[in-house]
């Protein structure tokens, strides 16, 4: 039940949004976050919790790479 | 959507993890996280450079204890509906389960959040009650629902639990030694990442707020083992795509303003200060322990134990591994469960139990 999944925003109506989970659409309630169409959110228990930053996941992948090419170097 | 399965990069992290020459124990409190663990087989990869990975009391349904489960139990035969989450009815408990209370007639639930029971109770005359549990993730769906004035026939058992408490109850228990401490993405996303901060600075405890691709655990352990290397114990977010270092400041107010926090008994461990959430007095109505008080003390005060020879206990605060029980796999599978680590699919005994034939090789 703890398990949260990102979804992305369809169309919204007040407090209640249709989620495109995969190709499922579902109605996830977005009072807990301030979603926009197009954002992807991280879903759980019917309510969305987080918007997922796209910079951010950007950056840890960088930061990955980063940290590991470092490494070589150091090697 | 974002690949972070990549393979070359475990790979070189395992390697350099190697050179360390590591002889560690972290724990970890998420059933997410030890799926991921288990599936990729990424426990056991760890374990060959000398990192040993535990999860803690990270299962909602498994933490709850005897006491709650019977309270639940004891409603559902008094004729009230039961809304609950899928993997509650199959816990056992002293004589049956939530699940066969449904199948005796009684009317139980499943619902997969909170707005399904509260849509119950719209549509319902009777009183239905929602069995909140479930960490600071799940914590603020149930204050939003209370918030949203609820009709008046639906109320709300919380046992809702707060994460960091447990985390100093581990700590200052002392029974088991730890170099590093993975951090749930999604508590966090709530709370943020100061709540944690204490760990490091009182216990210098490492830690690293982690997501759920197998390369962030991957690069999460990298993260600790650098900080435990080099003698250094802070917080530090791998999963900032998803966690702002205040978490979610809507989210927070809601469980401010539905719960108040309260000392409390997790499966396992003794009572926890102030690591529960009772309903506000304010929103009394729909408080469940107090609407329905006459059953409950009832129920509390029968005695409640733990099933025989059932070992949840001790996994749950990381001293033994579901391996480790004697009736695992044996005695104790998902179709016949002794415990609530093999009831619920975050609970360590079923993740074990799921993966041990398949975890060959699938990233
Ligand atoms: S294997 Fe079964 S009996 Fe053993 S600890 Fe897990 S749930 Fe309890």
């Amino acid at each position: 039940m703890c398990l949260a999944v990102p979804a992305e925003i369809i169309t919204i109506d007040g407090a209640v949004a249709k989620a495109d989970f995969g190709g499922v659409a579902r109605s996830v309630n977005i009072s807990l976050v301030d979603a926009k169409v197009g954002d992807f959110v991280i879903v759980h228990a019917g309510y969305a919790i987080e918007v997922l930053d796209r910079e951010e996941a950007e950056k840890t992948l960088q930061l990955f790479r980063e940290l590991l090419t470092q490494d070589d170097a150091g090697a | 959507m974002f690949r972070l399965r990549d393979r070359e990069m475990s790979q070189k992290i395992l390697k350099e993890l190697k050179e360390m020459r590591l002889d560690i124990t972290l724990m970890h409190v998420c059933g997410t996280h030890q799926d991921t663990l288990v599936r990729f087989g990424l426990d056991s990869e760890f374990q060959r450079v000398g990192i040993d990975i535990r999860q803690g009391p990270g299962c909602p349904v498994c933490i709850t204890p005897p006491q709650e489960i019977e309270t639940t139990m004891a409603l559902a035969r008094a004729g009230i509906t039961i809304a609950a989450f899928g993997d509650l009815m199959r816990v056992p408990g002293k004589r049956q389960s939530l699940g066969d209370i449904k199948a005796e007639g009684g009317d139980v639930r499943i619902v997969f959040g909170v707005d399904d029971a509260v849509d119950i109770a719209r549509q319902s005359h009777g009183e239905v009650v929602f069995v909140g549990i479930g960490f600071e993730t799940t914590a603020p769906t149930t204050a939003t629902a209370l918030l949203s004035s609820p009709p008046d026939n639906f109320s709300v058992l919380s046992f809702h639990r707060i994460v960091p408490p447990a985390l100093r109850a581990i700590s200052s228990m002392g029974e088991i030694k730890l170099h590093g401490m993975i951090q749930p993405g999604h508590v966090s996303a709530i709370i943020g990442t100061a709540p944690y901060e204490f760990l490091s600075e009182e216990y210098g405890i490492p830690q690293v707020v982690a997501g759920f691709e197998p390369l962030d655990l991957m690069v999460a352990v990298y993260l600790l083992a650098k900080q435990h290397s080099e003698g250094r114990g802070e917080v530090q977010n791998e999963y900032s795509r998803v966690v702002k270092p205040a978490g979610n400041p809507t989210a927070l107010k809601a469980i401010r303003d539905a719960f108040t926090p309260t000392d409390a008994i997790w499966r396992g461990f003794p009572v926890i200060p102030e690591s529960g959430m009772s309903v506000k007095n304010e929103l009394e109505i729909h408080d469940a322990s107090k609407r329905f008080s006459d059953t409950i003390a009832a129920a509390a005060d029968a005695e409640c134990i733990e099933p025989d020879g059932c070992r949840c206990g001790e996994i749950l605060r990381g001293i033994i591994t579901s391996e480790e029980c004697p009736l695992f796999d044996r005695k104790c599978t998902p179709e016949n469960p002794i415990g609530p680590c093999m009831v619920s699919r975050e609970g360590s005994c079923h993740i074990s139990h799921r993966y041990r034939r398949t975890r060959l090789d699938k990233t």
